[in-house]
């Protein structure tokens, strides 16, 4: 599911490219935050008078079959395709680096254990381990959120293990471990902080991913679903207008996608390079 | 070599019982689950579900036995189609396996054209590529797949727009599947022979006279050749599941979209096997991979 | 003459040239020594004759190959040269050896894509080179792969590669100096044999300047890109001129010798190190001031040159 792509950067990264992305996320997330304030209608507000309307002053982006503005519904879909990731980081990023911590920190049968659980996982290709819990507890966003969750686990958790693994032998958490101080208060007060220095590099990097995963399990129909204006499931609603050769509905929340989840690999190679981290 | 396949078996072990065992993670009972959820469950027919999955029987009994129907071809019946699952997926692995194979043709040949012109350029070729794969991993799929159909199929009608059937058909849904794939063999591809490129046996070779293209080709490409190869193995073992997306987005009729209507209409025994048989692809190839590594790099053979 | 490089100077950017004014001469069948620390530039100069330049280097000067000047040759000529005239040794076989392809690979590669032989005669004087160099079972050798022979053998396999289009110049780099005694000693008597019976020229490249005044006819001494002494071996030996040449000499130690070891005060100089005059006069014992203003030029004496004001000629 992670591809090694993001982490080959050219050697001379234009800052041109980092600010330009920072400013656009920030006017991203802005806009989401204020979304109920700067839309100009209701995202479900349905107005058959305007199907499939195209750029127009009254319509910015245009509108899609039923009338519904298309400007006002990714504003309002910035919040579902901003906050679903996050979620699905945290949760992958708790269970993670707690897997990993502790795999690194006991090795043995723990190590093994966690291993085996992890290799399971990787021989479910692409989204297919989603899939499965999505056919089993049935589609929906939170589903769809913790199903994610689970399935990033185990990437977090190797990246943790090996950056763990590197930390546990420097001299200073021995010294922790001569004075007494207990494993778990060790890993969490020492060990844990000094990681997550390389950690947030690679997390930076993991949330365009995960949008990019949540967005297609929309498409498929296994996430958000209607009347939500997410923009995965925007796209998947727009499709049959293409035939009707009105394609913004799905070129707006697509590119709306694509800008976000650039804007996140550019800077996440950015942030992974100034960490100093091979992510 | 035999612990490769014990590694083989054990995993498709594994991520087997996980599939067969997902039935029983279902919130409710079993039976109706494998029902399909459907509205008027009369009593007799959740006990034919009943007997059909031998639903008294001890969990491990009907893993066994599961397993061992899947092996031999009986995969259980439809709940939607009342069909043999099995005769469902015959029908439609050859469409799907067209566009794997069409796909993988292309991520191939450009993959690797790409990443050579890269290494070999430098310069701005060799920015533009980096500047192009990154972007294309940035957008998903089914972004891609949308905006090929609108751009190619309707604004331009090179194109057909939908279904499949023919070479022409598949060509849009190919090009959707492969992207992702190109930008990363091409990335593999140019970072190898930048890597190959500094060896000194590469400058020994230039120092005795042989012309520059003979020295690419014979000295660094072949050098570069073991990574390239176990990425195209990888990327091609992935892009089974990656029809599921592509399948839908096009109207498709193969496996991928079989699974995603399987799961919207409660169809478990079909996703059962769609999963099962995408997980086992998966797993046989990666391990095949593996095991091609000895033919590539002759150090690896006396190890092996 | 075989090889003539005259006032060759390589600049690449550094503070100093990483060559300056270097000249030198290689006759048929004479083997001629080049004795220098590491950064010396003593490989630049082996691999300039190959105009194999560092990127973005700047040469001025000339390197002649049988009267043909390689630094401004046309890529054709120079494909030839490297393929037909002027053959390498390297220091690491190990290294030069591609690890994927085998041995017979290696050795007919030359021949049949540059010169254009065909492939059963190629193969037929590979086998006959590697008996030449003395490698047992030569039939097995061309099968086999670069990891499963020894430095040795590899580098037995390298001189063989080297004598494959029959070359007229042979350039030794270090090529003895990563083996183990034992086997440098085979290695030398082997690179002896081959250059008598073939009358080969041989521009021979090391840092130890005692192996140097043993194997060679003349040496050159180089000391941060220049040549600071040019003599017959013997005499080189016998009555060093430089003061360099002579403290090398000095550190050295030798069996029987009570004579303590002294070894020259100070470290060779980086290509971050600019002089206004001699670049030895930092640690030279006999410098004076006007030692750092005095660019060093070779002074006549007898057998050959020394490049110290203070040397009467």
């Amino acid at each position: 599911m992670t591809t090694a792509i993001a982490t080959l950067s050219p050697k001379t990264a234009r800052p041109l490219g980092y600010w330009l992305s920072s400013a656009f996320l920030a006017l991203v997330v802005t806009a989401a935050a204020l979304a109920p304030l700067v839309a100009p209608y209701q995202p479900d507000a349905v107005d058959f008078a305007a199907t499939l309307a195209p750029m127009s002053p009254e319509h910015l982006l245009g509108a899609d079959q039923s009338g519904r503005d298309l400007f006002t519904r990714i504003l309002y879909g910035a919040r579902t395709s901003l906050i679903g990731p996050l979620v699905l980081l945290a949760i992958a990023s708790v269970l993670g680096v707690a897997l990993g911590t502790l795999a690194a920190w006991h090795r043995g049968w723990v190590d093994a254990v966690v291993s085996r659980l992890t290799d399971v996982m990787y021989a479910f290709p692409g989204l297919l381990f989603v899939v499965l819990i999505v056919a089993v507890f049935g589609n929906g966003m939170t589903t769809a959120v913790v199903a994610l969750g689970l399935a990033y686990t185990p990437t977090i958790a190797k990246y943790t293990r090996s950056v763990a693994l590197a930390e546990c032998a420097k001299p200073y958490i021995d010294a922790y471990r001569v004075q007494g101080m207990g494993g778990f208060t060790i890993c969490v007060r020492h060990l844990v902080p000094n990681m997550a220095r390389s950690l947030v590099g690679y997390l930076v990097v993991l949330f365009g991913e995960g949008l990019m995963s949540l967005a297609t399990l929309s498409f498929l129909g296994f996430g958000a679903q209607p009347p939500s204006s997410d923009w995965g499931l925007m796209v998947k609603e727009g499709q049959p207008a293409i035939v009707q050769g009105a394609f913004l509905p799905v070129l707006v929340p697509g590119a709306a996608i694509a800008l976000v989840v650039v804007s996140f690999n550019v800077i996440g190679v950015r942030v992974a390079d100034r960490m100093g981290v091979k992510a | 070599m035999v612990r490769k396949l014990a590694g083989l078996v054990a995993t498709l072990l594994a991520t087997s019982f996980v599939i067969f065992g997902a039935s029983y993670a279902a919130p409710g009972d079993p039976v109706t689950f494998l029902a399909g959820g459907k509205e008027n469950l009369t009593p007799e027919y959740l006990a034919a579900i009943r007997a059909q999955y031998h639903l008294d029987d001890p969990f491990l009994v009907q893993y066994g036995r599961w397993l061992g129907d899947a092996v031999t071809g009986d995969l259980g019946r439809s709940t939607q189609y009342n069909d043999q699952v099995f005769d469902l997926l015959l029908a439609r692995l050859p469409s799907t396996f067209g566009l794997v194979a069409y796909a993988a043709v292309l991520f191939v040949v450009f993959g690797i054209a790409l990443g050579v012109l890269a290494a070999v350029r430098g310069g701005r070729t060799d920015a533009a590529v980096v500047a192009g794969t990154t972007f294309a991993t940035s957008v998903p799929p089914f972004v891609i797949a949308t905006a090929l159909i609108s751009l190619f199929g309707v604004q331009l009608g090179w194109f057909p727009v939908m279904g499949g059937g023919s070479l022409w058909h598949l060509t849009l849904p190919a090009v959707t599947l492969a992207l992702g794939a190109l930008a990363i063999i091409s990335r593999v591809t140019r970072q190898a022979m930048i890597e190959q490129r500094e060896l000194d046996h590469v400058s020994v070779a230039r120092a005795s006279g042989l012309p520059e293209r003979l020295i690419v080709v014979r000295h660094v490409l072949r050098g570069a050749l073991g990574p390239i190869v176990t990425m195209c193995g990888l990327v091609t073992a992935g892009m089974l599941a990656g029809t599921v997306t592509v399948e839908t987005a096009f109207g498709l009729n193969g496996i991928g979209s079989l699974l995603v209507h399987a799961i919207n209409t409660h169809d478990f025994p079909v996703t059962q096997a769609v999963l099962l048989l995408m997980v086992a692809a998966y797993i046989a190839v990666t391990t095949l991979v593996d095991l091609v590594q000895p033919l590539i790099d002759p150090r690896v053979r006396r190890r092996a | 003459m075989l090889l003539s490089v005259e006032g060759l100077t390589i600049e690449a950017g550094g503070r100093r040239p990483i060559l300056r004014e270097v000249s030198l001469t290689v006759g048929k069948g004479e083997i001629v020594g080049l004795v220098g620390e590491s950064g010396s530039g003593k490989s630049t100069i082996a691999r300039s004759v190959l105009r194999l330049l560092p990127a973005g280097a700047r040469a001025s000067g000339r390197v002649a190959v049988s009267g043909d000047d390689v630094l401004t040759m046309s890529p054709a000529a120079l494909r030839d040269l490297r393929a037909s005239q002027v053959a390498m040794i390297y220091q690491d076989p190990r290294s030069s050896l591609n690890p994927v392809r085998r041995i017979g690979d290696f050795l007919t590669e030359r021949m049949v894509l540059t010169l254009g032989r065909p492939k059963a005669e190629a193969r037929a004087r590979a086998l006959e080179l590697l008996a030449a160099v003395g490698m047992r079972d030569p039939e097995l050798r061309m099968r086999q792969y670069p990891h499963e022979l020894s430095g040795g053998m590899l580098q037995r396999v390298v001189i063989a590669a080297a004598l494959a289009a029959d070359p007229a110049l042979l350039l030794a780099d270090e090529a003895t100096s990563a083996l183990d005694v034992t086997t440098q000693a085979e290695t030398l008597a082997l690179l002896r044999r081959v250059q008598a019976e073939r009358q080969l020229g041989m521009l021979f490249i090391t840092h130890d300047l005692q192996l140097a005044a043993a194997f060679c006819d003349r040496v050159h001494v180089l000391y941060a890109g220049t040549v600071v002494e040019s003599r017959p071996a013997k005499e080189l030996f016998e009555d060093p001129r430089h003061p360099y040449t002579a403290g090398l000499l000095a550190c050295t130690p030798e069996l029987g010798d009570p004579r303590p070891i002294r070894p020259i005060p100070g470290r060779p100089p980086s290509l971050d190190d600019a002089f206004t005059g001699c670049p030895f006069a930092p640690r030279c014992p006999h410098a004076t001031d006007a030692c750092e203003r005095w660019l060093p030029e070779p002074v006549t004496v007898s057998g050959g040159s020394a490049a110290c004001r203070l040397v009467e000629a």
